[in-house]
């Protein structure tokens, strides 16, 4: 352990982020004059190690071509790193097969294309007026917007599931929300706002009993932690690159081989076919059958050594660090005259996301003014309006921690919002 | 970009609260969740009033204190131009520095020129400004006299 911290004691369980920070270029730079950069944004995206930026370069300098389609050498390469990248993935979130991962452009291209297979499925999984579908108050914009349109486009009822104070989920009334009518259960592992980490058995048990399908949004949880998709015991599981240490333009859609079978393409097009005439299609076996056109092969690739650089350090060991320095963060920031944490005030089965207000100061001051000292913050509703309206606030402004994240940092922080109260008091 | 004129404003709101008008418009600044409703009273050709109630940043909520202070009693063409020439600061991605004409116009308003060298906070300062002209097309489209929807309350 290198970090140290003048205002607290250390916590212990940290990675070594010294020699983590110097894979990351970014993190050295100086902002406004020469200040440090302090990058709280990690929930928004993360930054990315030199290893995945090597990798990208490499691909574009030796191996650039179209997959799937030439005979020649770089071809050949082109399809074998793109491939290879699909058996990481699958090998990262221990997927019982490398063609149940499908390879999308981001997480929210993932839970549209759910939405769209069971809004065009046949039975059993049609998704239609006589059926409802389920999802939470504290749900990304990006799984309830496809799911109100869904229910527009075919009559489906929407439901969800409310919030209680303390910012988890309130399943008093599952029996009432989940029932025999359910076809589809959609949620958020860790939510991006508030950084509960949801109780997944107790949703995927009552789903079951039901006969619903279980989409998981995995997004803010692929980078932070172990990601099982046989122990989460759902039916789909989405989530983005680019919050991983990866390239933006990559996500991926996790689906049990048997659906992906049955369930049918969304967008048609080169690639996902078997035989086409004038007349009619036939299609490829998933996942091609759902990766219409040519995919986003570098930043494939770059996922790839992302997970790479993942695993070489532990997701077991990055939990464990991010844990540590949440509840060091939330001890600190609970110092802060008049900040209210929106979300769980301890790090129990919580992310490394800590959304707060600050008095009555707007969420864009206080990240302005956080800024000039050259810390980056998230600052607005995250994409999550409805949590904001729950909690009775227009917005947040929110520190999020990655790997490389250190207690200093936290410090940092800290000291920045005593000046933001100085200026705005 | 905080200049001491624009937290003063943001203190202390001028003009604020909402009153009689023709038209009542509310805006939303998506990105960070700003609003601010604003009823119009046009009183012939001039702008009878201007008033408000909204949430959000100092600089948004500033802002709208600085339109109540200059369009107030303005004759209807003088606030256009006050308006196009606001937005004209604001849109100028911190390269125009206001000179003693623009200051002539702008009054305390020029205390945002700092703040258009921020992409992220232009639509901040210009909110109330958009729902004020907004406000005015609807206010002069009704036929006159007749009463805001809402009835006025005074807040």
């Amino acid at each position: 352990m290198t970090s140290t911290s003048s205002a607290g004691r250390v916590p212990a369980g940290l990675l070594d982020t010294e020699a983590i920070r110097k894979d990351f270029p970014v993190l050295d730079r100086l902002v406004h004059d020469g200040k440090k950069l302090v990058y709280l944004d990690n929930a928004a995206t993360s930054q990315k190690p030199r290893q995945v930026l090597d990798t990208l370069n490499e691909y574009y300098e030796r191996h650039n071509a179209n997959v799937h389609r030439g005979v020649h050498v770089l071809a050949e390469e082109a399809t074998a790193l793109y491939e290879g990248a699909r058996d990481k993935v699958a090998a990262f979130i221990n997927a019982p097969s490398r063609d149940e991962v499908i390879f999308t452009k981001n997480a929210s291209e993932s839970l549209n294309l759910v939405a769209n297979m069971l809004g065009w499925a046949d039975e059993p999984y049609r998704v239609d007026s006589d059926t409802e579908i389920v999802i939470t108050e504290m749900e990304h914009h990006s799984n309830i917007v496809p799911w109100q349109l869904l229910s527009q486009r075919t009559g489906a009822k929407l439901k969800w599931f409310g919030l209680t104070d303390d910012g988890r989920l309130d399943l008093s009334d599952i029996e009432q929300i989940i029932t025999e009518k359910t076809k589809i259960v959609s949620f958020v592992l860790v939510s991006n706002i508030l950084g509960t980490v949801n109780p997944v058995e107790a949703i995927v048990r009552r789903a079951q009993d039901v006969g619903a399908l279980v989409l998981i949004d995995a997004s803010q949880a692929a980078p932070h932690m172990v990601l099982d998709v046989q122990a989460l015991g759902a039916d789909f599981v989405a989530f983005t690159g680019h919050k991983m240490l990866g390239p933006t333009g990559i996500g991926v859609l996790w689906g049990r081989q048997e659906l992906l079978e049955d369930l049918p393409p969304f967008l048609g097009g080169g690639e996902m076919i078997e035989t086409v005439s004038m007349h009619s299609s036939t299609y490829a076996p998933a996942p091609h059958k759902f990766e219409a056109g040519t995919p986003p092969i570098a930043q494939a690739v770059g996922l790839g050594a992302a997970v790479d650089y993942l695993s070489a350090i532990g997701m077991d060991r990055i939990a464990a660090h991010e844990h540590a320095l949440t509840e060091y963060a939330v001890g600190r920031l609970l110092e802060v005259p008049s900040l209210r944490i929106i979300g769980p005030t301890t790090a129990e089965d919580r992310g490394a996301a800590i959304s707060f207000t600050l008095g009555d100061i707007h969420p864009h001051d206080v990240g302005q003014v956080l800024d000039e000292q050259g810390i980056a913050v998230r600052v607005g509703h995250h994409c999550a309006r409805p949590v904001c309206l729950r909690y009775g606030i227009p917005a947040t402004t929110r520190a999020s921690f990655y790997l490389y994240s250190t207690p200093a940092e936290v410090d940092a922080l800290v000291e920045g919002l005593e000046q933001v109260r100085n200026f705005f008091g | 970009m905080y200049q001491e004129v624009i937290l003063d404003h943001y203190k202390h709101p001028h003009g604020r609260g909402l009153r009689d008008g023709q038209a009542e418009v509310h805006h939303v600044n998506p990105t960070c969740g700003d609003e601010i409703t604003l009823r119009v009273r046009m009183d012939g050709s001039v702008i009878g009033d201007v008033s408000y109630e909204g949430q959000g940043c100092s600089i948004s909520q500033a802002s709208a204190s600085v339109l109540n202070d200059l369009l107030v009693g303005k004759d209807l063409a003088e606030a256009q131009k006050i308006q196009e020439t606001f937005l004209e600061l604001m849109q100028s991605k911190g390269r125009i520095e206001p000179d003693d004409a623009m200051e002539e116009v702008l009054e305390d308003a020029v205390a945002f020129a700092g703040v258009s060298k921020y992409p992220a906070r232009v639509k901040c300062a210009l909110l109330s400004w958009m729902a004020w002209k907004d406000a005015t097309a609807q206010a002069l489209s009704e036929p006159s006299g007749s009463a805001d929807a809402s009835g006025g309350k005074t807040a």
